[in-house]
């Protein structure tokens, strides 16, 4: 569950994100992004954080956080509560992911997914060389450690999106500090998406 | 820190019983200094024994409550008043009723935790302020919190409700019952005949002594206790029990035990609506807090709330503290619950003041 936020981040979610909105926080850690889009978006934020003392942080800095696992805090809120459901780095942890990604669906107008890219060059080439689970600066754990449990690459994603008769708003794919165009699926560390309903 | 303590007379107040107090007082004290534009006040609401001394020395809450503290006393003005029903300045059964000349005894009215809030907002009335920064309690001062924020939503900015409920468990309502019935079956009791005379000091010590136990974790007992010895047949929760019990009864009536207590076990606010419908449109911010060695009022209590809120999508926040101390925690255990309670205060106090 390592997750930090750069500047570069927050103002590549903070770019998808209208100003004055509604947005829930899935995982939202001590409540960095929430309090970013609040000072610089005006936006309403919620958030949900299964660690106790991250959600201690959160609220002190005046982010209302609420201390639960996300897959069943999702199912709690109203339909359409909010304009924005983000999900940061935090979906190939999940337990099950379409479950989590309907939910943020049926309780958002919009979901903002970003995860680590399985497709980088840099894990290919660490399998292949290696014969092993790939260790790489996106992926730094052992396979006995990892929190992460589904590996999936932002090809992967845009095949479920249109599987499920979603609407790819916008992607956005970012190495380092700089945005990717040019064959994503092997360049991009990160993938960044904004989902509608379709 | 400025430091007021005083009474406040009410020509009446009409109950939830049907019944009519007339008149009624309420002891109160503040501290600190209410700011011109009368929008930095705070209720906070105490639990089953607490009274109105809330803050500085003695004070019950004096952990959280004073200058640099949770509640910020150079900051915010903070309110706290002795509950109906109590022994430490309010009217109660101790009190003398008008028409007999003699204490009410168990000829006082039923209370409920309702009419408790209704004075409170009768006392918010006369120090002529609108609206609550914020109204925070634990325990039985969480359920207040709770009404307050449900009864009177426009004037309360933020609700704090700390190791609560939104109503007692079999298992709440049967520890309560227990403590009822050491004092009822006190010889001295006398049907709650005994002012003037000898109060029924051990039904009410036996009371408390139950009381302690649940207010503790077995954690916090094997630490503070084990199973050391005070003298060769006495252990030491054993002393420490028959101290604190022997002590309650020099500051507490044994009658207002048994009416406060009841007015805890019969407080239900589902029985108003499902949770989720009284906070339809709340526009209050809510701050909950549990402990996770509280097994009289558990987290699951606190979370049922917050998830009511959420099902509104009310603005909420929740965490279960990690604590060793069981209930007792929201009193002794307070450098996690000031990190939160301090930011979330200032947050709501800045959006106050933008809105304004």
């Amino acid at each position: 569950m390592h997750k930090v936020y750069g500047r570069r981040d927050f103002e590549i979610i903070g770019d998808l994100i209208e100003s004055g909105t509604r947005v829930l926080d899935l995982g939202c850690g001590e409540g960095d992004l929430l309090a970013w889009l609040k000072e610089n978006k005006n936006v309403d934020g919620r958030g949900v954080e299964l660690v106790g003392a991250r959600v201690q942080k959160a609220i002190a800095r005046g982010v209302s956080v609420y201390q639960g696992s996300l897959e069943s805090a999702v199912e709690d809120y109203p339909e359409q509560a909010f304009d924005y459901v983000v999900l940061s780095q935090t979906l190939q942890e999940t337990r099950d992911p379409l479950r989590v990604l309907s939910g943020m669906l049926r309780v958002g107008k919009r979901a903002v997914v970003a995860f680590p890219n399985f497709g980088h060059y840099s894990v290919r080439l660490a399998t292949m060389l290696t014969g092993r689970a790939p260790r790489t600066k996106l992926f730094p754990y052992d396979w006995y450690d990892s929190p992460n449990i589904h590996f999936l690459t932002v090809l992967d994603f845009e095949a479920l999106v249109h599987k499920q008769g979603w609407r790819l708003e916008r992607r956005i794919f970012v190495a380092g500090d700089r945005k990717v165009t040019l064959l994503p699926n092997l360049m991009a560390e990160t993938g960044v998406f904004l989902v509608s309903r379709g | 820190m400025i430091t007021e303590a005083a009474t406040a007379t009410f020509d009446r107040l009409d109950l939830d019983c049907g019944a009519t107090l007339a008149p009624v007082e309420v002891a109160y004290e503040t501290y600190g200094e209410l700011n011109a534009a009368r929008s930095n006040a705070i209720l906070v609401v105490h639990a089953f024994s607490g009274d109105a001394h809330a803050a500085g020395e003695g004070g019950w809450w004096s952990s959280m409550i004073g200058p640099g503290k949770a509640f910020d006393t150079d900051k915010y003005f903070v309110i706290c008043s002795n509950v109906l029903g109590g022994c430490r300045g309010t009217t109660g059964p101790g009190s003398i009723n008008p028409e007999t000349g003699c204490p009410w005894a168990m000829a006082f009215p039923s209370v409920t935790i309702a009419d408790m809030v209704r004075l409170q907002k009768m006392l918010i009335d006369r120090l002529e302020i609108e609206r609550l920064l914020a109204v925070t309690g634990g325990s039985m001062g969480g359920m207040q919190a709770l009404e307050w924020a449900v009864t009177y939503p426009e004037c309360v900015a933020a609700a704090i409700p700390i190791a609560t409920t939104a109503r007692h468990s079999a298992q709440q309502i049967a520890f309560n019952e227990v403590g009822r019935q050491a004092i009822m079956a006190d010889p001295d009791w006398n049907k709650g005949d005994y002012y003037g005379g000898k109060p029924p000091g051990r039904g009410l010590g036996v009371a408390r002594m139950v009381g302690h136990i649940t207010y503790m974790s077995d954690d916090s007992m094997r630490e503070k206790f084990g199973r050391r010895l005070r003298s060769p047949d006495q252990f030491e929760v054993e002393s420490y029990l028959s101290y604190r019990g022997y002590k309650f009864v020099d500051r507490f009536d044994a009658n207002s035990y048994i009416y406060i207590t009841r007015a805890m076990d019969t407080f239900d606010l589902t029985q108003r609506g499902s949770l989720v419908s009284l906070f339809e449109g709340k526009r209050t911010r809510f701050l909950l807090i549990s402990f996770t060695s509280d097994w009289l009022y558990p987290p699951y209590q606190s979370l049922e709330i917050a998830s009511a809120l959420r099902a509104r999508n009310c603005d909420v926040a929740y965490c279960n503290l990690d604590a060793r101390y069981g209930h007792d925690s929201f009193l002794v255990e307070v450098d996690q619950q000031t990190e939160v309670v301090r930011g979330f205060l200032a947050s709501t106090f800045k959006e106050t003041a933008a809105r304004a």
